[in-house]
């Protein structure tokens, strides 16, 4: 299993998700944004951090870099893309997943653990997609920019056809996303974005080893 | 070169935290009576081909699903 990390001008949390990465099986290694070339990598995660210094738009700039052509091409062909907090809002931009995160409705930066509950991401008749892992896991999120939104038409699509991979527990909602969503795949089933970082829950002596089964379950669909 | 300005602003139905935060601090300054505030971005810019400015802004200014823009020629202004 080789698993490729984006880097952009001002990622910052790719170190981690690399070890996340590394932790969930097999090796890991960087991919600078100006390269077009994925180096034949199983899987891609986008990391989080303020891309490009979040210009414009989260993830605005960052959608036109050339590792992103090679990461839509490489998506296109089922491949295995996970996109964490920054990295969601790039996918997003880059209408890979549905929906855009738009400014926490507090206005404030949140930063603590949160419940996740986990819905239908993949599932039994979707071998080529990501295995559900069962219950509740316990991730960080630290963003400003979070509050998860589509047209409700949108939503009541993504619903419809088990799009929402992750929601935030009741009472949790930590930046008013519509309909606690914390996390979305694409219709294919192998493209995967949510706000929490599970990169930051794979060692006990930080709380929580949650996160690594996320990383497990994009593993399981590059198997 | 055609000079222009767009004008961005997150769409109707949209909470807009920004606005509704200018909206608050207003009456502390004595400006009652101001409601709906919307803030949004301007860009200015000058373009060889202003026939493209809304392709450009469809790609990249601004994210049609969650913002709507105006595209305002200012030659000669």
């Amino acid at each position: 299993m080789r698993w490729g990390v984006l880097q952009f001008p001002g990622s910052c949390d790719e170190r981690d998700a690399l070890h996340a990465c590394e932790l969930a099986g097999g090796e890991a290694r960087l991919i600078w944004h100006e390269s077009r070339d994925l180096n034949g990598v199983d899987a891609v995660v986008v990391p989080g951090g303020f891309s490009y210094g979040d210009y414009l738009r989260a993830g605005a700039i960052a959608r036109f870099s050339p590792a992103m052509e090679a990461v839509a091409a490489f998506a296109a062909e089922g491949g295995p893309v996970l996109g964490i907090c920054n990295g969601f809002q790039v996918l997003c931009e880059a209408n890979l997943l549905p929906g855009a995160l738009l400014l926490n409705e507090s206005m404030r930066f949140v930063c603590h653990q949160v419940d996740l509950l986990v819905e239908g991401f993949g599932g039994p008749g979707t071998p080529k997609s990501f295995q559900n892992p069962d219950g509740q896991l316990s991730i960080p999120v630290k963003h400003g920019e979070g509050r998860y939104w589509a047209p409700e038409e949108m939503l009541d699509a993504i619903e419809a056809d088990g799009q929402v991979a992750f929601r935030y527990a009741p009472g949790q909602n930590p930046n008013g996303s519509a309909r606690d969503i914390a996390g979305v795949r694409n219709e294919a089933g192998n493209v995967l974005g949510l706000m929490p970082h599970p990169e930051h829950a794979v060692d006990a002596m930080t709380g929580s080893t949650d996160g690594l089964r996320i990383f497990e379950s994009v593993a399981g669909i590059a198997a | 070169m055609a000079k222009a300005r767009v004008l961005i602003r997150p769409k109707e139905g949209i909470l807009d935290p920004q606005g509704k935060a200018v909206e608050r601090a207003l009456p502390a300054l004595g400006f009652e009576g101001i409601e709906h505030v919307r803030v949004g971005r301007v860009v200015e810019l000058e373009a060889e081909d202003p026939a493209r400015l809304p392709e450009l802004c469809e790609k990249l200014l601004a994210n049609p699903l969650i913002e709507d823009f105006e595209i305002e020629s200012i030659d000669g202004a």
